[in-house]
């Protein structure tokens, strides 16, 4: 072997180390970053109450509206998402399984789908919410979140469902059991963990996402109290502090989206952690 | 114990699951369709070629160009994928080639973490650490005069947005290469990286080039970080240090003002229509792309 080639392993060895490291480097900048700037601001005050007037040119209050907005919000979407997203996950995989060309399809359909960028959603759900009548509201904002987590949702339901074996199937059918007896009775129970997973996932993605609730969900100063009524979220909540000139608003955008970051970690840590609690129910092959 | 007896109850679960299925299955159309039909009046009235060359931005006037925002978007889209794509690349041939099983499992959370950050906290990262670093750092070094809201910015929180999706097809794509591949090579004397670099790169090559492809539809369409980072003003960008103003952008910007004025709603629909267009053409050439790659590992 020639030397060069020996120079060009070492090099690219090195590049792939520095890749790889700076990726690891840059998630622990951002994570210290929004803690650094973000807990300077954080205060029981901003967590418990919601904006009093003036607070937008640094005068008391919090973004209780947003947290709660933001909450209820992605709890109404992972919800919808759930009963529309179940069935479909359950439906490729138990009444289709045979229909290999229509599974293929169909997973295509859904992955492009998930491709779509949420403003785009936000974009449509605005013009639905006009088309129908709508304000911009808690409903308006929660069903087109709803349309932008399905595929989500959705397409990590089927990643677990297709991994239940045949024979578990066989066994279902010997005993006497229909189709959707099968689907909602064995094959949830088979795949909760992976179905839990799903959700939070879906969740996490329902609230933080930003542009898709930008023109349908509106945005108020007081807590949400009605479907029908605008709703304060937290990603925007984040962006108006942002853009405001005064230092001690901007300083509350910093601790919003610490609040942000910590519930999208929590959320995540809880998809590992309960991943493996209920393997108990879980028949092993 | 129950309100209906077997039969009925799988009657119900069956047009729950199909009335579902027809809705998720026509959502692609339905949004086409939907905001085709709201960006009609402005498809009719102008001459594509117009809208979509036209530098002239001033929609109180009627003028909709949307050459500006185009450019935009792609520059910052490009950028960001020049950035993160050889990153992505060299990473994912580190970990599934040079490390072991156990240093999978330390990316695989982190990868996790940085898909799961909000936009709008990336785009907070952006104004916090980016922004400054290219105003006071990379402006003087090459000597530009630069507030740091510019194109350069946008692309480089962007590239960090998409090194997870990318980096995940990528790990994917190598670690289904069959082990004996490499082995062959390896037992006619080639090295390691000899055999990266003329066996395993040949033959991931379509996977790699979907991975690539899957992270540019989703850079083009990212909205929240890039507004915020990217200056948002509507001019052709002359270099990297510029500020621009993206399509997502736009709309996201504008959707206050867009009821008063005529025709303006259907420009930000015709807006986003080109975003659903692009996403689903991009997304369909790399389906393609994916196909071809597993019938070839297969």
């Amino acid at each position: 072997m020639k030397l060069s080639g020996k120079i060009e392993e070492k090099v690219f060895k090195v590049l792939m180390v520095i890749a790889t490291y700076s990726i690891l480097a840059i998630l622990a900048l951002i994570i210290y970053t929004i803690f650094a700037k973000g807990i300077k601001a954080l205060s029981w005050e901003i967590l418990t109450q919601v904006p009093k007037g003036g607070y937008y040119y640094g005068k008391g209050g919090g973004i209780l509206n947003a947290i709660l907005g933001s909450l209820s919000l992605a709890f109404g979407a992972t919800f919808l998402a759930f009963i529309v997203g179940l069935p479909v996950a359950l439906y490729i995989n138990v009444f289709l399984i045979r229909w290999k060309k229509l599974i293929i399809f169909i997973r295509f359909i859904l992955d492009l789908v998930w491709g779509i960028p949420s403003i785009v959603y936000g974009a449509f759900g605005f013009s639905m919410m006009i088309l129908l009548g709508l304000q911009t509201s808690l409903l308006a904002g929660m069903l087109t979140v709803t349309l932008f987590i399905l595929p989500i949702m959705i397409r990590s339901m089927d990643e677990i469902l297709r991994t239940v074996p045949i024979g578990l199937s066989e066994a279902a059918y010997s005993l006497g059991s229909n189709k959707s007896e099968l689907a909602f009775k064995i094959f949830t129970r088979q795949t909760v963990s992976g179905i839990i997973t799903a959700i939070l996932l879906s969740f996490g993605r329902a609230i933080g996402d930003a542009a898709s609730v930008l023109f349908t969900a509106g945005y108020t100063d007081n807590l949400p109290n009605s479907l029908m009524e605008p709703v304060a979220t937290l990603p925007l909540s984040i962006f108006f502090q942002l853009s405001s000139p005064v230092p001690a608003v901007q300083d509350r955008a910093y601790a919003s989206a610490l609040v942000l970051t910590l519930i999208i970690l929590i959320v995540s840590l809880f998809s590992r952690g309960l991943g493996k609690r209920y393997h108990k129910t879980k028949i092993n092959f | 114990m129950y309100l209906l007896n077997r039969i009925q109850r799988h009657r119900v679960n069956y047009t729950w699951m199909i009335v579902s299925l027809l809705l998720v299955a026509s959502l692609p159309f339905l949004l086409f369709l939907g905001l085709y039909l709201k960006s009609f009046l402005l498809i009719h009235d102008y001459h594509l070629g117009d809208l979509l060359f036209s530098k002239v931005w001033k929609p109180g006037s009627g003028k909709f160009g949307f050459y500006p925002f185009i450019v935009g978007s792609i520059w910052v889209t490009l950028l960001a994928m020049l950035i993160s794509a050889p990153i992505c690349l060299l990473t994912a041939i580190y970990v599934t080639q040079y490390t072991r099983k156990r240093f999978l499992r330390i990316m695989h959370p982190a990868i996790d973490i940085l898909a799961g950050i909000p936009s709008v906290v990336y785009g907070v990262w952006g104004i916090l650490v980016i922004v400054p670093f290219i105003s006071c750092f990379v402006g003087p070094l090459f000597g530009v005069q630069t507030l740091g809201y510019s194109i350069l910015a946008a692309a480089l929180v962007l590239s960090v947005m998409i090194i997870p999706f990318i980096l995940n097809i990528l790990i994917e794509v190598f670690r289904t290469i069959p082990v004996e591949l490499k082995e062959a090579s390896l037992s006619l004397g080639a090295t390691q990286w000899q055999t990266v670099k003329i066996v395993l790169i040949k033959k991931a090559l379509p996977g790699i080039i979907a991975a690539f492809g899957f992270g540019l539809a989703r850079a083009f369409g990212e909205t929240m970080a890039v507004l915020m980072v990217v200056g948002n003003v509507v001019k052709l960008p002359k270099s990297v240090f510029d500020p621009g103003y993206t399509l997502p952008a736009l709309i996201a910007n504008n959707y206050g003002e867009m009821l008063s004025i005529p025709r303006y709603e259907s420009a930000l629909m015709f807006a986003a229509l080109i975003l659903l267009a692009v996403s689903l053409f991009f997304n369909l050439v790399m389906h393609f792309f994916i196909d071809r790659y597993n019938k070839f590992s297969a």
